[in-house]
């Protein structure tokens, strides 16, 4: 079995117009054991950041403390936000410091630049940046969901498009993957705020 | 400054990786778990020196495993005005390697005063990789023009370089060498050299399947740089539902919905009113 399979998890971003969205999964399992339906695995760094890890849970976790303490590190000596630009790149020289004994996680950023414009990047597990205008992807079934995402997915669409579009790629997604699944949270991010949805998918 | 805190200032500089997880990892791995592999960048790079200059191409795919991750990156990277690189293998290692190589050169420029050398980048970057013994697995070729006229270098991932005319490197290099070893000749126009490695990398393109999508090219002479992002497109997508897939609003069934509001207000643009939802 592969690290990435062990706690199961699925995870897309998409940018819309002057908006961006995240959906993840909520299980966290103990490989074939589900242990619970409510596992957090976006966060919201500030105004303009939502930040998703997808891989294994306690590097999540670990991952995700680290970088609020750099964030928060950053507020107080710089007197301001970090951008998100500065924060993508924060977080991929975090992973690569550790290259040869790397988190076993992938991260997902989405938010929204200085203009509003949307900002959309990936990365792999040792800190390969990846810059996307459409849609990133990843998780234990990442094929399943580059599947959803590239036959649905459009251009400039509101957020509101940009919710159904993210729930049903996630959704149909997960519904071919035994690790990911049992609930899901969309979030969807605006310069006015930030809608976070539960959505009522399959539970097996 | 007492002993303590100077050894501390010295820690938070020092650099480096952080081997904090390499033990835990490798006793995942010892475990029988199966590591995720890194994003490689699959690749067929090329450079060739003409006339007056360097030009150099690359394809934009990068795969993690048979998967292709993304359709559209660089591979093509800046090291200074004067000198870029392109990177084939590990796509992390061929990033950070190039960007710190880049800043190291920069801050020498600024130091000497100097148009940077392309074998003073080089050194750098073989030392940085010959201290990892081929760990870093970043395989490069770097071109520019400086005070030596037009160069080209070729840069393994253990530290060993090729000074040479025309170079390939990547899993589709075999494809590419063999256009370069029937159709290079010395003392190319700018035109032609940018037409040969334009059909070098095509053939990775083509015959390779680490290598797809699109074909840029850098062209460095003594007068500047320009960089041909997306330079040809021969593999657009040819298919899409016309006018795109919809859902209405309200396809999804949802469970609770609950919004934070940011916390400096939106602009408001031409004097309209903010919405505020909640």
């Amino acid at each position: 079995m592969s690290i990435s399979q062990y706690n199961g998890s699925a995870m897309i971003a998409m940018t819309g117009k002057g908006c961006v969205g995240i959906a993840a999964d909520r299980r966290l399992g103990i490989r074939n054991m589900t242990k619970a339906c409510d596992f957090k695995k976006v966060f919201q760094v500030n105004d303009k950041i939502l930040v998703g890890f997808s891989g294994l849970a306690t590097d999540l976790q670990t991952l995700e403390q680290r970088l609020r303490m750099r964030c928060n590190m950053y507020k107080l000596r710089e007197e301001r936000e970090i951008s998100i630009e500065a924060f993508g790149n924060l977080v991929a020289s975090m992973q690569y410091e550790k290259r040869f004994g790397y988190y076993f996680v992938e991260p997902v950023i989405a938010g929204l630049k200085a203009d509003n414009s949307p900002y959309l990047m990936s990365s792999d597990i040792i800190g390969a940046q990846c810059f996307k205008d459409d849609f990133v992807v990843a998780g234990d079934t990442a094929e399943t969901l580059f599947g959803m995402c590239e036959s649905v997915y459009r251009p400039d669409l509101g957020p509101e498009e940009l919710f159904e579009v993210l729930s049903q790629c996630l959704l149909s997604g997960v519904d071919r993957d035994c690790l990911a699944g049992w609930g899901a949270t969309v979030y969807i991010m605006t310069p006015e705020g930030v809608r976070e949805t539960h959505l009522k998918g399959r539970m097996d | 400054m007492s002993t303590a805190s100077i050894a501390q200032a010295l820690n938070e500089q020092r650099g480096g990786f952080d081997f904090e997880l390499a033990k835990r990892n490798a006793a995942l791995e010892g475990a029988g778990m199966k590591v995720p592999r890194a994003t490689k960048t699959g690749t067929t790079i090329v450079g060739m020196v003409y006339k007056d200059g360097v030009v150099l191409g690359a394809d934009t795919r990068s795969t993690q495993g048979p998967t292709v991750a993304d359709k559209n990156c660089q591979k093509i990277h800046y090291i200074a005005d004067n000198i870029w690189c392109c990177g084939a293998g590990t796509a992390a290692d061929t990033e950070f390697t190039t960007a710190l190589i880049s800043s190291k050169v920069e801050l020498h420029r600024m130091a000497t005063g100097k148009q940077p050398r392309l074998v003073t980048a080089l050194t750098m970057l073989k030392r940085l990789l010959f201290r990892y013994q081929g760990h870093v697995g970043a395989a490069l070729i770097l071109g520019g023009v400086d005070c030596n006229g037009p160069a080209l270098y070729q840069v393994y991932p253990h530290g060993s370089t090729d000074y040479l005319p025309y170079v390939t490197m990547g899993s589709g290099s075999v494809n590419a060498m063999a256009i370069f070893e029937s159709e290079y000749k010395d003392g190319l126009t700018q035109e032609e050299a940018m037409k040969l490695v334009h059909k070098a990398v095509l053939s990775g393109i083509f015959n390779d399947l680490g290598s797809g999508s699109n074909v840029d090219l850098c062209v460095i002479t003594r007068e500047g740089h320009t960089l041909h992002r997306g330079y040809d497109q021969p593999n657009p997508r040819r298919f899409r539902y016309p006018g795109g897939f919809t859902y209405t609003n309200g396809t999804t069934p949802t469970l609770s919905s609950s919004f934070t509001p940011s916390r400096t207000p939106a602009a408001v643009v031409g004097g309209a009113g903010m919405e505020v939802d909640a």
